[in-house]
């Protein structure tokens, strides 16, 4: 028995089939999903997903930009916002869209731009971080 | 009857002709695939906020609930947006959306509802501004986007939310064409705000308590808006899919329809030639004969 687990984007389906255990950067704190875990609904702040495909396996990491969780019966099921894997993260080319997104912040023209500045600025942030361990 | 040079020319330019549709329908099918790859890519994101929509959208209590989910209360006034493509050259494919749309749109007015137009794409906009010049609130092409990805749509989500918002409509509709074969595509209406939750999908599985983090509120006020970006996102996908298809199709049957006419022509052409050919003998035997 194992967890079902699907990861989602918009723009493909990333990940379907089953693992041991899957960790979620939830808004509210980090939490670990292993089967027949209680239903619930998280919204995820941008993060990594630590992915266990077998108990005592390395952790797969795959960098998620928001998006929700939800565990029913059924398994876990992830819907990204964006997902990459952290291997796959380009340092350099993170580096110029993060000063991009420095700049758009000062250059905003109106609050509602502001925020929505910001809050790609502090996704692109936390990527970073997650790129660096 | 047409003089030999004259059907000489016509063959000649229903022939130029088929090899541009045979180029345009073989370049169709090149695009048809990707795009109809594209579309089913995006369709389990869909469906699985279809159905994490479906389960929250029943516990929350309609108090409580964004006016994206309930609605303004009202339905004077309806936003119809329409998505066509850019080109033209595929059949009736942008035809059958937009007759679609106006036929709605003249059925709402007849009930004294307010109509409003936002359009995506070149093709819907020569024949609604013919009927409704004034009510097109908003009209954007595809000229400048060479792969429509989600964050396009999302810019879309984004400024009909904020036009939601101010209070310029209180129910909207999307019109597309939904992908099934190159063959067959059906324009297709969907409602995107107030969302529509379907009591009968969830009846069958009822998962007991679940926890919300947050709250079931916050979580719904970030889904709702992420769901119509979605379904703008798919509904395009599967435009681009639809007009694919269509083009190929459309082509496919003008290629044929020329090929005919190249037959026909070329049979003419013979039978003429002949005739000639027969009246000149006529000509220098009679001639002969009467010396």
């Amino acid at each position: 028995m194992a967890l079902n687990f699907e990861l989602v984007s918009p723009e493909k389906q990333l990940r379907s089939g089953s693992v041991h255990q899957v960790v979620v950067p939830g808004a509210e704190g980090d939490f670990a999903v292993l089967e027949n875990h209680a239903p619930m609904m998280s919204t995820i702040r941008p993060g990594a997903i630590d992915v266990y495909e077998r108990e005592g396996a390395p952790a797969e990491r795959i960098f998620i930009e928001g998006g929700f969780a939800e565990v029913n019966d059924k398994g876990l099921t992830i819907l990204a916002e964006r997902a990459e894997p952290v291997s796959e993260i380009d340092a350099g080319a993170l580096a110029t869209e993060i000063e991009e997104a420095e700049r758009t912040v000062a250059s905003a023209a109106s609050d509602a731009e502001r925020t929505q500045a910001e809050t790609r600025l502090a996704a692109l942030r936390a990527k970073r971080d997650v790129a660096a361990n | 009857m047409a003089s030999l040079k004259e059907l000489k020319n016509r063959i000649s330019s229903v022939k130029s002709t088929q090899k541009i549709t045979k180029a345009k329908k073989m370049v169709a099918a090149a695009k048809l695939r990707r795009a109809q790859e594209a579309a089913e890519a995006a369709r389990p994101y869909a469906e699985k906020m279809e159905a994490v929509l479906a389960s929250l959208g029943q516990r929350v209590t309609p108090a409580t609930a964004s006016p994206l989910l309930t609605g303004t209360g009202k339905t004077d006034s309806y936003l119809l947006v329409v998505a066509t493509s850019d080109r033209g050259l595929a059949g009736a494919f942008n035809a059958n959306i937009v007759k679609k749309a106006l036929a709605a749109a003249e059925q709402l007015r007849a009930h004294g509802k307010t109509v409003k137009f936002y359009l995506l794409g070149k093709k819907g906009r020569a024949v609604i501004n013919r009927r409704f010049a004034d009510d097109i609130v908003h009209f954007q092409d595809f000229s400048d986007i060479r792969n429509v990805d989600f964050d396009y749509a999302k810019a879309v989500a984004d400024d009909i939310l904020v036009r939601f918002r101010n209070g310029e409509f209180d129910v909207a509709q999307f019109y597309f064409s939904k992908f099934q074969s190159a063959l067959v595509q059906n324009p297709t209406e969907q409602q995107i705000i107030p969302a529509p939750v379907s009591s009968e999908a969830d009846g069958e599985r009822e998962t007991g308590p679940v926890e919300y983090e947050p709250s079931e509120e916050e979580i719904l006020d970030k889904l709702l808006p992420r769901n119509i970006a979605v379904q703008i996102f798919t509904g395009l996908l599967e435009n681009a899919a639809s007009e694919q298809g269509a083009s190929m199709t459309a082509m496919d049957n003008a290629t044929r329809n020329a090929g005919d006419l190249i037959n026909d022509l070329t049979i003419q052409y013979n039978r003429t030639r002949q005739a000639v050919i027969t009246t000149e003998l006529v000509e220098i035997i009679s001639g002969a004969e009467a010396l």
